[in-house]
């Protein structure tokens, strides 16, 4: 069906011998039509004869190859996806080619709703996910942010149990860019999933993150992904972990001021805040404070109202621990 | 930067308006046929016209009005709900689209042509044990179904509590390790959903079972510091239309904190900077042949000029307004920070629907 759409000059429906028993629907926009979208010839076509295939409620090998010619006019159309796998279902089609089809569909329509979810439905069932990796992987090849992408890549994942490689492949992705916020979200969706936030786990993940925020101070996926991680610590948080706590200071007495980074020892200071923390620690409330306003006047001043409230926060904070 | 210069030959907003109303006119048509792909989305381009040129303070007049709704009335499906385009099945998106439009319209007629009856059962087939909605029947579930269907809800005073049981336990479940919210359970934090997730715990009242300073530490710095825009997840590119997105997070976050403090009133400004992302609404986002745009050197279409206008009313109605000069000619309307239409359009449809009885369960 897909060659003779390529390959053959298009017939007009009309003057194809197969459809001649089929009277075409035109669309009713009423009286007064708004908002109208110029149809080409074909599109229009194309569609008066499904409205008549789908009031005759015809299920047939020439609906299904109707709702191809539909879809590939315009892919967004969910009513032509729904009723061509009520015909895919009532006429038992064997799915490998539904599968080329939707593959075909997906790698033109990548940002597109209707043909993920098409995909989805086929895969559950045919209850065979043998290929979902590879094909997510190279949409991601391509777009290595594609929600969609991900999204169905995880739910093959949690659906079928396909977790075994997955931290790999995420491994790879951040070598790749260590930017790539899907990749870490991943990363920690994998683990959470998986041998969870253990202790040994949470300790392994912490070097990872402190090593790539060594390498890209500024980038705020791994310091969000080291407080995201932090928040299933049982010893008390980020502010009692000792290989946090140490990189902090070094990366602050290295002249490092990363928003993110002083960011990062704010957030200690509030877990601290019990601690009796010496006056001049970098971890004592006097310093968030201070830190709170360099962010303000200095290195975050598109989040100055933010970071007011912050300081504001402490001080209430301190005044009544106080 | 010369601010004088920049000013000279400086073209406010309302540039646009005689450009919409040219697009909403019965005699237009979108000009290319590469617009086909909007064919299940008529219902939207309603609702995005309209809407903007509410911002702008301009009405088309009751003729054409009755015309937008007879059209959205073919829309409407036998079964309750409205679908992309007359004759298509009823979708949640188109719903909420199509609702919205009707409540800016805001004639007795636009109110009366909704079958609120069989949009009820419509909501109710869409919901899952879960409290979650999938967008049509058999269709795909996301955190955008609650939002429609929350909205929806509450306008049309369809709202019942089994119709929304354990929702917000769904929506919470969507918030990340980042602070913002997903899709679904699992996903990477998003500009878009994070709306639909705050909006949707704000109308079903139940803004506590969220980490709400997480929400905030991930929201702030989505604003990019060099653009004044903001970004949909954390590492990406800027976009005109994450100023509605993102920036209408903040009024809600200002009534969140303030039922929380009581005793404090409302902070006079959002929690971000204001001006940055007028600035780069109106220097960087507008085309000089009229319409929005996502970042310069994109085309501007319709959908952005509706949600860069509506960033634009959000950074500049605070309590304290903040309007960038010359203002005049930039100032638009006060939006719903919920639903996304003009604030007294809003509260003018829930006063009307309120009057009318619950739908039979």
């Amino acid at each position: 069906m897909d060659k003779r759409m390529s390959k053959q000059m298009f017939i007009r429906m009309s003057e194809r011998e197969e459809w001649k028993d089929v009277v075409p629907i035109e669309q009713d926009d009423g009286p007064n039509p708004i908002v109208s979208i110029a149809y080409s010839a074909k599109f229009k076509e194309t569609h008066d004869y499904f409205r008549a295939i789908v009031k005759a409620k015809e299920k047939s090998e020439r609906a299904l190859n109707l709702t191809a010619e539909c879809i590939w006019l315009n892919a967004a159309n969910y009513t032509v996806w729904q009723y061509r796998r009520e015909i895919l279902r009532e006429l038992g089609i064997d799915l490998k080619d539904e599968l080329k089809f939707i593959e075909m569909m997906i790698r033109c329509n990548f940002k597109n709703y209707q043909v993920w979810h098409h995909r989805k439905v086929i895969i559950e069932w045919m209850n065979d996910p043998s290929a979902e990796l590879e094909f997510t992987a190279a949409i991601l090849e391509k777009d290595d942010k594609n929600y969609h992408a991900w999204q169905h890549r995880q739910w093959a994942i949690s659906f079928f149990n396909l977790f075994d490689d997955e931290l790999e492949y995420v491994e790879q992705l951040i070598e790749k860019d260590i930017r790539n916020n899907s990749a870490w979200n991943q990363r920690y969706y994998v683990i959470s999933n998986t041998t969870k936030f253990e202790s040994d786990v949470l300790e392994r993940e912490v070097d990872y993150t402190l090593d790539k925020i060594l390498e890209a101070p500024t980038n705020e996926s791994s310091w969000n992904y080291l407080r995201g991680i932090m928040m299933h610590d049982k010893d008390g948080g980020m502010g009692y972990n000792r290989s946090i706590l140490k990189k902090c200071e070094e990366m602050y007495n290295n002249n490092c001021r990363s928003p993110h980074l002083l960011s990062c020892i704010i957030d200690i200071s509030q877990e601290r805040i019990s601690c009796n923390e010496p006056k001049d620690s970098l971890f004592h409330t006097d310093k968030a404070l201070e830190l709170c306003t360099d962010l303000e006047e200095k290195y975050d001043k598109i989040r100055k109202r933010y970071w007011k409230y912050i300081s504001q926060k402490i001080s209430e904070k301190v005044k009544s621990t106080a | 930067m010369a601010n004088n210069d920049l000013n000279d030959d400086f073209k406010g907003p309302r540039t646009y308006v005689e450009l919409l109303k040219e697009i909403l006119s019965p005699e237009f048509e979108t000009n290319t046929t590469r617009e086909q792909c909007l064919d299940c989305s008529r219902p939207w381009l309603c609702y995005w016209i309209l809407h903007s040129l509410e911002l702008l303070g301009e009405r088309l007049d009751d003729d054409l009005c009755s015309n937008v709704v007879q059209f959205l009335n073919k829309c409407q499906s036998p079964t309750g709900g409205f679908g992309g385009g007359p004759g298509q099945d009823a979708h949640l998106a188109s719903t909420y689209a199509a609702v919205n439009a009707l409540c800016v319209i805001g004639s007795r007629e636009a109110y009366n042509i909704i079958d609120r009856q069989k949009t009820y059962e419509f909501l109710k087939s869409l919901r899952t044990d879960e409290g979650s909605y999938h967008m049509h029947v058999d269709g795909e579930m996301d955190i955008r179904g609650v939002y429609c269907a929350l909205a929806v809800a509450k306008l049309l005073n369809i709202y019942t509590p089994e119709l929304f049981k354990d929702t917000e336990k769904w929506v919470a479940r969507c918030q990340t390790w980042e602070g913002g919210f997903a899709g679904c359970p699992g996903m990477e934090a998003h500009g878009g959903y994070a709306f639909c997730g705050l909006a949707s715990l704000v109308m079903l009242n139940k803004s506590t079972v969220f980490n709400l300073s997480a929400f905030i530490r991930w929201i702030v710095n989505r604003q990019m510091r060099l653009e004044g825009g903001f970004q949909g997840r954390t590492n990406k590119l800027v976009d005109g239309c994450y100023s509605f997105w993102q920036g209408g997070a903040f009024p809600l976050i200002n009534s969140i904190l303030a039922a929380e403090s009581k005793t404090k009133n409302l902070e006079a400004y959002w929690m971000f900077d204001q001006k940055a992302l007028q600035e780069y609404l109106l220097i960087c986002c507008q085309d000089p042949f009229g319409g929005m745009l996502d970042k310069p050197e994109k085309n501007s279409d319709i959908y952005h000029t509706c949600y860069c206008l509506s960033g634009l009313s959000v950074a500049q109605n605070s309590p304290e307004k903040v309007i960038i000069e010359p203002s005049e000619v930039n100032a638009v309307e006060v939006t719903h920070p919920v639903y996304n239409i003009v604030f007294e359009t809003a509260m003018k449809a829930i006063k009307y629907f309120s009057s009318l009885p619950l739908p039979e369960k």
